[in-house]
Parts: structure tokens; sequence; C-alpha cells
């Protein structure tokens, strides 16, 4: 087959089916081209997740009391992290279902490790709800519904225990979405691997596909069903997330704006967190041809909208602590935020959420790398500040201005959240390593229809390639 | 008999009975009387607690020996049922005494184990309430940390743990001592005690006076009364008791005397019954006291007052001067500068009340200040109407006992040879200046008999371990005179004897306490008639009725021109002051007072340097900065404290704090990890429930013989900060200030002028009935949620009558089992108290109106807790309570988080086991867990991780219940009495059933002053507060209360 020099901005290069095979899946087959970089990050991963592991030992060996939080500021550091986590999820599940639905080709390169992410960050965010608890060993199983001698039952008006439902049929479904689509890529690294132990694995890991007709006929079907199913919990778990929040009567949290906001709030931390993950790792492992700039620049505009989203958030919380004639309201959403003793973080999260992505008006900043990642950053630490300013400040001022207390985190919540991040770090590494990063199959059916090798009845409805918006090929 | 049951199934079990008739124990039984009582008392008690089943805290009991209760006869108070039912508590009367004086207690006896004490009805000094100390009492009794053996040091003056020794050898020890000095009539023997008001003990320390002739009994109160009898001479010529009658008081004025603090008066609970009910207000309209305050620490008079001045207390002569003066009492003219207004609008308004004007002053001022004070009353004819005296109370007042200058200047002088500390601790509290330590070494045999193995006992030969009042006979005298008798709800812990038992075997005839007590109330003719009889009552009683001191009405000699103004000190002025709650430093090794928040202040387990706004600004201090404090040359280091309303220029320091060694709660370390007494160990993050930190200074190092009260200090700003721990905070940060900001609309306390409710109350009642109506109107969901049935439980707190006092606080903590959590969890605001006061500030921060408001969980018809658990933990119950289900409990806190009124505590850390006095880990010697026996069985102790809240005192309604239903009636109203409410002196607390149209509560929620907290939110409580009424003078009232003096 000829090797057409393409030009389009989803995949750039002199590609063919082989050698997207063979930048992805050599990823896995020849393991020396995890170098130095690799190993950095996995170790800071493992420290990370050592410190996690003495944390949590201390955490469930003494109480909750080795954290600051106190009364009033009964929730702090553990639901800001468990509320950024969950968000850092969303972007992932955006980008595999609802971009799916919408037939957008441009996830194909980045739906793999997007998925990946939002299992990891699930999983670090579900720690927070279940240790958090006073008695963890009770709670892990009483907040379900299982049936027992007693008739006792969860308290169903309660939104922790639709928190409990939402994540996890969120973990669910996005653990099997993830799976199911990474069958066929298993089985096409079955193929190309040398290795026995590995060929045994990858064939076991691949259900036995063989790539027949009716193999992808199923595929395809139960792929669109999980991404049914998948599109809804987008929307559904961060809402249900901030009822948590909006459904209480503590002034700062009983925003009926919450549900939406969340959600913007939440695919605008995905989004930087998959950046974050992407620049580096489409240029240490050589996939610019891949994850192209077109890609980067089309995250950083979803960025930019969901940015301004949230920060029409920020705008209704204001409005809605006037308009609602409550004075603690006003007190809370403003007054403190803007002058009270933790107006920096406020103050903070205005200049990281709001006034940082700006920069991705400008096409120019879009482009560049450093500029992005810098304000992906400042999106991740606003995202984490908006939480903070919401849940713990929120609490610090009551209605009885006698129970007015500050909090103060110790150095175990700090260990807990710098904690879980190695954990996350540590589960990348070993994903990048041990898996195909990108979706090998999508890659070369995108690359497929680009080379305009479909068949007729595709070619009547070609593939809706966006024009090149970039002044220059990169 | 039980032995003989054992390994017999439950069959013949019950058909052995006539088996067992047969046996010679079983027709002993038949004979008795009072067969059950009586066989509880021969019973070895680790028996009775085995068959109580209280298993858990039999297992700390091992160490203790003396098992057997001793086998006088004890006699239950009239509530006592009649037999012991396990489960079933029995009360029995007695006494607790604090600096001597007595106040008449109900023990709360719980097979066989003193639970909790409250106030004894029948007593004048209690009147059925009961304050924060004498309710603390109790945990200082179980105190693991209290002496528990005779302890003889090799090395007195430096540390050292000491060697354990018998009583035996230390009596040995002792007859050869005093043997030496015999022949010289005991010319080189001292006493040293604290005041005491015991016939008996005073009968025995006589004994050992006349047995060696010369020998000089000492007496020595680091802030007693002796100012009160000294005032009395200057006043009367000779040294009287001053008591009080606030019942037909209609205006008060109170020279920095505070009559409402337990710490500072002995009758402060019948005082603050008789004041409150001097300002109680029913219905639409009402009549109040109106008290007047010249202050100087902000306390609890001053919170309570219609009009306060800040004054510093070399300024109060001045001011008692311009007032007899104003009032013209004999020689009185004005000596410096005060507000000419207020002192006269005050004499208009004293005038105005013949036989109902009253000024009181503090224990802590010159003789001279009280002698103007009784002139100030005797020229207003208060005498005999509101101020009465007696003879002094005190014996060591009546016995002439020396001072410690003298003991001090003897011990130098080489003329001591033998020295018995009974009590106090004066190597800890003696004024610096007096140097008691370096003198104590003179003394060739030096004796320490006391509670504790503290800072004297280690620079003593020997340490004699004294019984707890709950454990030992013994009598007590009451502020009027009113006799009690102390009787043992338990034997001894440890190997203490009762000061009346080591007095009489020092004297040469070792007594019983029992013995002695009998003997020198027969022999002394305190009862009169039939012996037995009168005696048996007067145990059941806890009191001799009718033997309060006859009155007598002094006339005063005193001619004003006589006395002198104190010397007012240059620069700051250092006020040394009893802390509110561990008193003198004596409970400075309680938890529960350490814990409690000092009422205005809100400050736990520390002291510090307070000040007012307006001095810190100038010194450019803020909260929590470290200062150095400087007095004679002597420099301590502490934290700013900026107290709204306290004096400019000047600085209060609580006394108590700094202890080396007495407890490992109270003692701070030496500095270098090493016990300084007791060790301490340093916080961290390994370790989050150490108290480290705690402890504050010695605030008695700074403090001279010759200016015990205040005296000039420097203060400098170290840089840097101290943490102190408060429950309730006041800088703008904290803020706590009833308006936050601009347009603050909220209702938290309520208050109106009295004059003005008076006139406008059925225009209030009737604009909040509308907003109420309004606020329901608008709300979309169903009003009724729960369907009621029975009695539905309701609290009405009255804020008018409400002086902060604590007592409450303490009631609830000892009736709950809620655990002491240290300063480090306090400063992380873990504190776990159920029910606390607020203490809110109006008006000018430099002298700010106060008002108080207790908040427990109020108990909401629609609590937001309830839907927000997710496993259904706290639920409501058809009688209207929220209830708390702590198995269910999985410690989410969404429920503190939803809770509007912070009512809600969680247990953070494992609290109750972690408490270091439970705590077996800390040091090498094997700590006894006997802090587990003071728990309520009644009451479910929480463990980690558990959420837990104010429960109405829930197993006391039930308890009520079940009475109510053997006796086959309904609940009565008063049949249920929370703890808080049966502490509380000034009957600000009712509790009862709302639907019960004829109770107290809900007459209450229906007066015209009664509201609901946050009513805006719906959440429909059913706790309810009466709003606070402020009687000002209305020629005063173009300065308000806010003005502040010269």
């Amino acid at each position: 087959m000829a090797l057409t020099p393409l030009n389009d901005r989803m995949i750039t290069g002199e590609q063919s089916y082989a050698t997207i095979d063979q930048s992805i899946s050599s990823m896995i087959i020849d393991q020396k081209r995890h170098n130095r970089p690799w190993w950095i990050m996995f170790a800071i991963g493992i420290m990370g997740t050592g410190l996690l592991g003495m944390a949590i030992t201390w955490l469930v060996y003494q109480g909750v009391g080795v954290w600051g939080n106190n009364v009033p500021t009964a929730w702090a550091f553990d639901i800001v992290n468990f509320v950024w986590w969950i968000g850092i999820g969303h972007a992932g599940t955006l980008i595999s279902a609802i971009l799916l639905l919408l037939r957008q080709p441009w996830r194909n390169s980045i739906n793999r490790f997007a998925e990946a992410m939002t299992i990891f960050a699930v999983m670090c965010a579900g720690m927070f709800p279940l240790l958090h608890t006073g008695r963890p060993w009770v709670a892990i199983y009483w907040l379900f519904p299982y049936p027992n001698i007693m008739a006792l039952w969860p308290q169903f008006r309660s939104p922790l225990m639709w928190d409990v439902f939402a994540v996890s049929t969120y973990f669910t479904v996005s653990l099997l979405f993830w799976y199911l689509g990474l069958i066929p890529d298993f089985a096409t690294l079955r193929d190309q691997s040398k290795n026995k132990v590995a060929k045994v694995i990858l064939a076991i890991a691949c259900l036995g596909w063989r790539g027949s007709n009716q193999h992808w006929h199923r595929y395809e079907q139960a792929y669109l069903i999980l991404a049914g199913l998948s599109t809804p919990l987008v929307l559904s778990v961060h809402s249900i997330v901030s009822f948590d929040f909006a459904s209480s009567i503590v002034p700062g949290w009983n925003v009926t704006v919450f549900p939406p906001y969340f959600v913007a709030g939440a695919v605008f931390a995905g989004f930087a967190m998959v950046l974050t993950f992407a620049i580096p790792l489409r240029k240490l492992y050589k996939l610019e041809h891949l994850i192209t700039m077109r890609h980067i620049d089309w995250m950083a505009k979803i960025t930019l909208a969901t940015g301004l989203i949230v920060a029409y958030g920020y705008t209704l919380e204001m409005f809605y602590a006037w308009y609602s004639g409550n004075p603690n309201e006003w007190d809370m959403t403003l007054l403190r935020r803007l002058n009270g003793p933790y107006s920096w973080a406020y103050y903070s999260l205005l200049i990281c959420n709001i006034v940082a992505p700006q920069a991705f008006w400008v096409p120019k900043f879009r482009q560049n790398l450093w500029v992005v990642m810098i304000v992906c950053q400042f999106v991740s630490v606003g995202m984490w500040l908006e939480r903070f300013v919401i849940i713990p400040m929120s609490l610090t001022a009551n209605y009885l201005p006698s129970a007015n207390r500050m909090y103060y985190p110790t150095f175990w919540d700090f260990a807990m959240f710098a904690g879980t991040i190695g954990f996350f770090l540590t589960l990348m590494s070993l994903f990048i390593r041990f898996m195909p990063v990108i979706n090998i199959f999508e890659v070369k059916d995108l690359l497929y229809k680009m080379l305009g090798h479909h068949d007729a009845q595709i070619a009547e409805t070609p593939v809706e390639m966006p024009e090149p918006a970039l002044g220059r090929s990169l | 008999m039980r032995g003989r049951l054992d390994g017999k199934s439950g069959k013949n079990y019950w058909r052995s009975l006539d088996e067992l008739s047969d046996t010679q124990e079983f027709k002993e039984w038949m004979a008795d009387e009072f067969p059950n009582r009586s066989s509880l008392l021969q019973m070895n008690r680790r028996d009775l607690l085995k068959f109580m089943g209280a298993s858990m805290a039999l297992a700390g009991l091992t160490g203790c020996r003396g098992v057997f209760l001793p086998q006088e006869k004890v006699v239950p108070y009239v509530k006592a049922p009649e037999e012991l039912v396990p489960g079933k508590p029995l009360y029995y009367a007695s006494a607790v005494t604090l600096a001597g004086y007595a106040t008449g207690v109900l023990v709360e006896q719980r097979e066989g184990r003193p639970i909790f004490i409250q106030g004894n009805p029948d007593h004048p000094a209690s009147l059925g309430a009961l304050d924060s100390i004498s309710q603390a009492e109790l945990l200082n009794f179980y105190d693991p940390d209290r002496a528990n053996n005779v302890l003889v040091f090799s090395n007195p003056g430096t540390y050292t743990q000491g060697d354990v020794t018998t009583w035996e050898q230390f009596l040995q020890a002792a007859e050869k001592a005093l043997a030496a000095e015999a022949a010289a009539g005991g010319s080189g023997i001292r006493i040293l005690t604290g005041s005491i008001t015991s016939p008996t003990l005073v009968e025995q320390i006589n004994r050992f006076l006349t047995k060696y002739p010369k020998s000089v009994w000492h007496a020595y109160e680091p802030s007693g009364r002796a100012n009160v009898y000294e005032g009395a001479k200057l006043a009367f010529g000779k040294p009287l008791e001053t008591t009080y009658d606030f019942t037909n008081a209609k205006v008060v004025v109170s020279l920095d005397g505070d009559f409402l603090s337990p710490t500072a008066n002995p009758a402060s609970l019948k005082y603050a019954k008789e004041f409150a009910d001097g300002r109680r207000v029913s219905g639409q309209s009402g009549t109040m006291n109106r008290l007047y305050s010249f202050e100087s620490t902000p306390g609890l008079v001053g919170a309570m007052a219609d009009h306060r001045w800040a004054v510093k207390p070399s300024e109060i002569f001045d001011v008692a001067m311009a007032l007899a003066s104003a009032l013209g009492v004999a020689g009185a003219s004005p000596t410096g500068k005060v507000d000419e207004k207020a002192i006269g609008a005050i004499a208009k308004d004293l005038q105005s009340v013949p036989g109902g004007a009253l000024v009181v002053t503090g224990d802590d001022y010159t003789p001279e200040v009280h002698a103007l004070v009784q002139a100030i009353n005797a020229k207003l004819g208060a005498f005999g109407k509101t101020v009465f005296h007696t003879q002094p109370v005190d014996a060591t007042v009546n016995a002439g006992a020396s001072d410690l200058k003298t003991l001090v200047d003897d011990l130098k002088g080489g003329k001591v040879q033998a020295l018995f500390i009974v009590g106090g601790n004066p190597v800890y509290n003696a004024p610096a200046d007096l140097k008691f330590a370096e003198a104590l070494t003179k003394a060739k045999f030096k004796a320490r008999i006391g509670l504790y193995d503290d800072e004297t006992a280690q620079a003593c030969d020997y340490l004699i371990p004294t019984t707890h009042t709950l454990e030992e006979w013994g009598d007590a005298a009451a502020f009027d005179g009113t006799l009690s008798i102390i009787q043992p709800l338990i034997a001894p812990l440890f190997q203490g004897k009762s000061l009346i038992e080591i007095f009489s075997a020092l004297a040469g005839k070792p007594l019983s306490g029992y013995d002695a007590v009998r003997a020198t109330w027969k022999t002394q003719q305190i009862i009169k008639g039939d012996f037995e009889k009168q005696w048996r009552n007067v145990v059941h009683d806890g009191l001799l009725r009718g033997s309060a001191l006859p009155k007598v009405v002094p006339t005063v000699t005193l001619n004003a021109s006589t006395l002198t103004a104190p010397k007012k000190p240059t620069g700051l002025e250092v006020i040394f002051a009893k802390d509110p709650s561990i008193h003198d430093g004596r409970f400075s090794n309680n938890g529960w007072l350490q814990e409690l928040p000092k009422p205005m202040s809100k400050l736990t387990w520390d002291n510090v340097a307070m000040m007012s706004p307006k001095t810190a600004a100038s010194l450019g201090l803020e909260d929590n900065s470290t200062v150095e404090l400087t007095v004679n040359g002597q420099a301590v280091q502490t934290a700013a404290f900026i107290q709204p309303g306290h004096p400019s220029d000047a600085v209060t320091v609580y006394l108590g704090y700094g202890r080396t060694r007495g407890g490992i709660v109270c003692a701070i370390s030496n500095g270098e990890g090493k016990p300084g007494g007791d060790d301490r160990t340093p916080g961290g993050f390994f370790n989050p429930t150490s108290n480290h930190d705690g402890g504050g200074f010695n605030a008695y190092l700074l403090r001279s013989s010759a200016n015990p009260h205040f005296a000039a200090g420097e203060i400098k700003k170290l840089g840097g900060l101290t943490t102190i721990a408060s429950t309730q905070g006041h800088s703008p940060i904290d803020g706590d200030h009833i308006k936050q900001f601009e347009g603050d609309s909220r209702v938290v306390v309520v208050e109106y002028d009295l004059e003005d409710f008076n006139k406008n109350a059925a225009k209030y009642v009737e604009e909040r009935k509308k907003e109420s109506e309004e606020i329901r109107k608008n709300n979309l969901y169903p009003d009724e949620i729960y369907v009621y049935k029975g009695p539905q439980w309701a609290m009405t707190i009255d804020l008018n009558t409400c002086i902060g006092c604590n007592a409450c606080v303490t009631a609830c903590q000892a009736e709950n089992n809620i655990p002491v959590v240290g300063k480090v969890q306090v400063e992380r605001h873990r504190e776990m108290h159920w029910l606390r006061i607020d203490r809110y500030y109006s008006g000018d921060s430099e002298n700010p109106q106060v008002a108080w408001q207790p908040v427990a969980c109020v108990h909401c018809e629609k609590a937001p807790c309830e839907p927000v658990c997710p496993v259904a933990a706290t639920v409501h119950s058809h009688e209207g309570l929220n209830q708390m289900v702590y198995n269910r409990c999985v410690g989410t806190r969404y429920c503190s988080n939803n809770c509007p009124y912070k009512v809600r505590r969680f247990n953070y850390l494992n609290y109750t086991d972690n408490q270091r006095q439970f705590d077996i880990r800390v040091d090498e010697k094997t700590r006894i867990p006997l802090l587990r026996m003071l728990n309520n069985p009644d009451v479910t102790v929480r463990g980690r991780g558990i959420m837990e809240k104010c429960t109405f005192c829930i197993q006391r309604i039930n308890e009520g219940r079940i009475e109510a239903k053997k006796a086959g009636r309904e609940i009565r109203d008063g049949d249920i009495v929370t703890a808080c409410q049966a502490a509380c002196p000034t009957q600000t607390i009712v509790f009862g059933n709302k639907e019960d149209k004829d109770s107290q509560v809900s007459k209450w929620r229906e007066d015209p002053r009664a509201y609901l907290l946050l009513e805006s939110l719906q959440t429909r409580p059913r706790t309810s507060h009466l709003a606070k009424l402020r009687n000002p003078n209305k020629e005063l009232a173009s300065t308000k209360a806010t003005e502040t003096n010269s």
C-alpha cells in the first residue's frame, strides 16, 4: 500500500496501519522505550503511594482526628479531594462517551488514556468518602442496601446515599467501557507479541478476539450501549456530588446552580488534566503524529468554554446570595469570600479559573505547549481551590456566630492528598507501560477513513473533517 | 450465701431457697431489719461490683485496697429505694468543701460507686443547685494521680519519686520528732492549714495543740477571706462574717464583688438564686432589681450588670469613697477621680429603695474597702435587711491562727523543728517574696498531709495521703455556719486517712473518723436531745437544721477619714485573680475543670495575660502574641489575650497554672523533656492526643505578700505567637459580636429594655407572631412530618436569669460521660461539651454588654441533621426527641455540617480511652483505669468515630417514665429533671412536656419573651429561649452601660 503524505491534523506524518501499530504497540512490546522519564514518574508515584499507605494506616489507627477537621468544619480536605478527583475523571467519560455518540473522530487518539484517567481518578476519589468516616470498617457496607435480619436500610433521603450509588455506578460503567475498548487492542498486541508469557496474558485479556465480523458487530453494539449508559453519568455523577452541598442548609452550599456548575467544573478540570498528561506523553513517546496540535487546540477550546461556564457559576452564586435575601448567604458567599480570613483562596481561585484560561482565546497561546501546560496547572489548582472555598470555608461561618471557627489542615491532610496523587501517577505509569495508551484500532479506523479506503456507503457521507485552523504544519 | 448458689442451675436456684433457710446465714438475714443493706455493708466490695456485673470497672480495682465499706451505719436519703436494686441509684446526703466552706450535696451512688454529685435542696449553700467545682469533686475522687501511698523523700527539695513507706513508719518518725520537742512544750512544732470549718478537725487540732502547748497553728489560703475579717475589724472592731440576702435587694452595687462565682464566694449559689429571683419576669410586665457593677476583670457580675464600669482594682477604693461621700458616710470625702455623675445617680438610686439597697465588694480587696462598704451598707440601712453578720465560720480566724509570714520568719530563724503542712500547697502558691521553699529546708521534720504528690510534698520528708471528701467521715460548716456531716460513699480507694484521723493519731489517741465525729458532736453538744436519733437525722438530711450561727447586728465605729487609699501602682497594673475554673490551683489536675471554658474568655487549659483592646493596641499586641510579664523583677512568659471590658493599663493573670508536680493533667514539663514532677510528653503528629503546652504559667511567682491583689508590672512583646485554646473566639476572624456586618438582621439573642418591654410587650409579641406566621406561610413544604404521640419534650432557657456560671456544663459532662479531650484538641475546636454557653458582646469593645446563651441540641421538630444521615443513625422519636443511634453511626459528620446550631460533637479520636489519665502507657508505673468507674452506667460511653449530642437526658426521661408507669399514672411535670436543669443555681432551665398545658415549660414557651433560635430556618426547635431584659437607670441612659470610668 502506498504511503501517502498526510496533511490532516488528526493524524500527521507519513502513516500506514503498520506505523500506527508500531508507534503504539511498541510501547508495550519494546519495553526499552521506557527510559528515565518513565522511571522518574514511577518513582514519584511509588513514593506517593507509600505516603498514602502510611497516611491511611495512621488514619485508620488513630481516627479522623489526625486531620484538621473540627466542629463546625466537619468536612474539609477529605471532601475537597473527593470532589476534585471525581471531577478529574469527567473528561474521560465525556471524551469516550459523549464524543463517540456525537461522532467526533478526534476523540479516537485521546479517549483511551482519558478513560484510564477516569478510572484511576475515581479510585483516588473513592478512598476519601470511605476513609473520612469515623468508622470506615462499617461504613464500607452499611451504606449499601444489603438485606439483613434487622431490616435496617440506608436512608435514601440522604445525598450521601445517592453518592454511593452514583460513584459506584460510575466506576463500574467506566471500567467496563474501558475494558471493552481494550479488547481489540489486546488482540492486536497478542498477535504482535513475541514474549510467550505476554502472549498468554494478552490472549486471556482479549477474551479470544479473532476480529471476525461477528466479533466486530457485537463489539460495536456493546460499545454503543455502554456509551449510551455513560453519557447520562457524565451529567449525573457530579450533579449528585453537588447535591451533597446544594441540598443542605449551609450558607454557601445551598445554591441551586450547583449541579450544572459542578459538571462544567468537572469537565473543565478533567480536560486540564488530560492535557497535562497528553503533552508530555506525546513528546516522550513520539506520539505527536497521533495526538496532534489539532487535538490540543480543541481541548484548549473546551477548557476555555467550560471555564466560562464556571465563571458564570461564580457570578450566579453571588447573585443568588443577594437575591435570596438571606443575610447568612450574603455574609458567606460575598463578604467572607472577598474579605474573610480565607479570601486569599477565593482570589487565587478567580485568577486560576477565570483569568488564566482566557489565554486560550488567542490561537498562538493554544499552539504554545508551555502556555497550555501552565494554564492547565492553574486550572487544576483553581478547581481544587474552588472546592476548598465551597466546602470548608462555608462551614467556618455559621448561623450562630458563636460557632464560627477557623480550619487548619494538618500534615496528614496533605499527606493523604499527595498520596493519592502519587497513587494516580503510579497507576498511570503502569498503564503507559503495559497497556496501549492510544486506541490502536480506532486510530487505524480513522486513518482508513482519512485515506479514503472506506466503502461506497461511507464515502457518500464522508466523515466531516474540520478545516485546518493552523497556519503551519506541525 | 451466694457461694452456695454457685454451680447450681436455674431451677435449683429457686428450689433451694428452702434449703437455704435452714442455714445460720439465712436466719441472720431474716432477722436483720434491713437485710439487703446490711448484707451490702458486709460484702466485699469486689464481690459487690462483680455481682453488679461491672466487670470492666472491676479490672482496675485490683490495685485498690481497703475494699470493705466502713462498718458504720450509712443512711440513704429519702429517694433511696427500699433495697439496693442493681441499676437503681442510691442517694446519700453529704457535703463537699471549698476552701473550708461546705456545700450540701446529694451523691448518687450506683452499685457502690459514687457517680454524680448534685445539690442538696435543704442545704442553705446549695438550695438544690451545685457549682462546677463541687460537681467536679467527683473526678478528683477518681483521679488516679491522687497520692495513694505514704511516701518518704530521702532528698527533699529535689525531684524524686519518693519511696513507698507505711503509715506506721511515718507515725513512728513523727512521734520521734514530736517527742524531741515535747520537753520544750512543743515550741518547735508548727501546723500549717488552710481554712477549716470542721468542728471535729478543730477539736483534734486543739488536742494536738494542748498536748504541745507551745506549738503554733498557722493558716494560709492563697486567696482567702482574711481581708473580709480585717475589714470587719476596722468597721466594727471585731472580725465578723458578712452574708447577704438578695431577696429584698432592689438596687445592688458591686464594687468588683463577684457574688455569683463559686470561686469568689462560698454562698454564691444562694446569692445567684436570690439575685435571679429578683430579676425573674413572667408575662407582659414585671419588675427587676438593678445591678451596678464596677469591675476589673470581666466576670459574671459585670455580665449581669445593668450598668458596668471597667475600673482598675486600685481605683475601687476611690469609687467606694466617692459613693460613701455621696451617701454621707461619716468622714468620707472623695479621694480620686471618678465619674461623679454616675456615682450621684447610683447614690440616688440606692437611697430610693430603703432596706432594698446593697453594696458588695470582693474578698481580695483591702480591709479599707471592706470597712467602707460596711459603713455604706450601714448608712443605707441594709443591716438586718440585705446584709447580715455572724461570728466567723472559719475556725482559723476564731482560733487566731498565725499567718504564713510568721511561719516563714520562724523557719528562717531556725525555730521550727517539726512542721505539718495540712492541705494547701504553699511551696507552689506562697507569695514569691517569702521564699517559702527555701525557708522550708530549715525545718528538721517536714510532713506534708494532702491529696496530691505535689510541689510541697516533694519539698517535705513525708507525704501522707488524705482521703477525699467522698470517702471519709467528717463535718463542715457552710457560709452561715450550718453544720453538715460528711459521710463516706465508698471505702478509701488508696492508702489515705482523713485529716481527723491523722490529727487524732498525732495527738496521741487515734480515732476513726466516724468515732471522732460522733464524739465531737456528742461532747460539744452540737446535737441536743436524743443523740442517736438526731444523728441519724443529720446524716440523712445532710445538715443539722437550725445550726446557722446567730445573727449579730454590729454598729459601725468607723470614721472613713482614717482610711488610707491603697498605693496606686504606676504604669501597668497586674491583677491576680483566682481562676474561675480551677480556683487557686487546687483543681488543676481536674480535666473537667481544666477544660471548662472560663465564662468570659472561653479559654481552657491555660492562663494568659488579659488586657483591654486599647492596652493591647498601645503595646502593639494581638491575641496570642507571646509576651513577657515582669513584676518585682520576676518575669514569666505567656500569651496576650484581648478581653473586651477589661480596664485599660491593666493586665489580669489567673492563679493556679504552671504546676510542676501534682498529677498528669496539671503538670508541665521542666523543659528538658524530663518530668518536672510528672511528664508531659511533647505533642506532634505521632501523638495527637497529648496535652502538650497546656498548663500555663505560675502567676504566684509574680505575687508578693505585700501586694497579693494587684501590683505594678511591665509587659514586653517577645515576638511570635503562643497557642491558647478557646472554645469561642472574640476577634473579628472568629467574630461573634451579634452584628457581624452592616445590615445583619440575624436574631440570635433577643434583648429588651425592661421599661420598654413593660410598655410594649403586647406589641412585640404581636410582631413576633406575625413574623412567625409569615415564615410559616412562605414554607413550600408540608408543615407536619412526624406523628407525635405521648408527652412532647421541650426545654426553655431564660436568658434573663442565666448568669453564665457553667454549672450546667459540668453537670452535663458528669451525667453524660463526656470525655475530656485535652488542650490540643480544644485548639482544634473538638471540645465535646454537649451544652455550651455562648457569650455575645454588644456595644463598645472597651466595655461591652454581655449576653449569655446556653445552647445544646434544640431537638428540632424538622431537624436538618436527620434527612442527611446516609445510615439513619439520627432519627426522630414520637416524643419529639432527635435521637442519636450510636451503634448505627458511621461518622460521616454530614449531620454536624447541616446543623445550624452546631451542637453536634464528634469523637475525632478515641477520646474516652485516650484521656491521659486513662492511658496506661504514659509512664512506667501501671496506671489504674480508675476513671472508668466514674461513668454513668445509664449512658453509653461513645467510642471513636461517633457523633454525639444532647439527648435531653433521655436516661432520666426513661427513668421518669418507668416510675410513672409503675405508679400507674401519667408523667407529671417536674418528674423529669435534666442534669443541667438540676445544677442550675438560678433555675434558668425548664424541661417538661409541652403538651401538658399546665407544665412550667409550656407556660414559658408561651411567655411574651419566648422566641425560637433561628426561627427563620423553620427547624422548629423544641428548645426555646426567653429574651434577656436589662434594667438600666434612665438617669444614666444617655451614657448607657458602655461608659468607662475615669
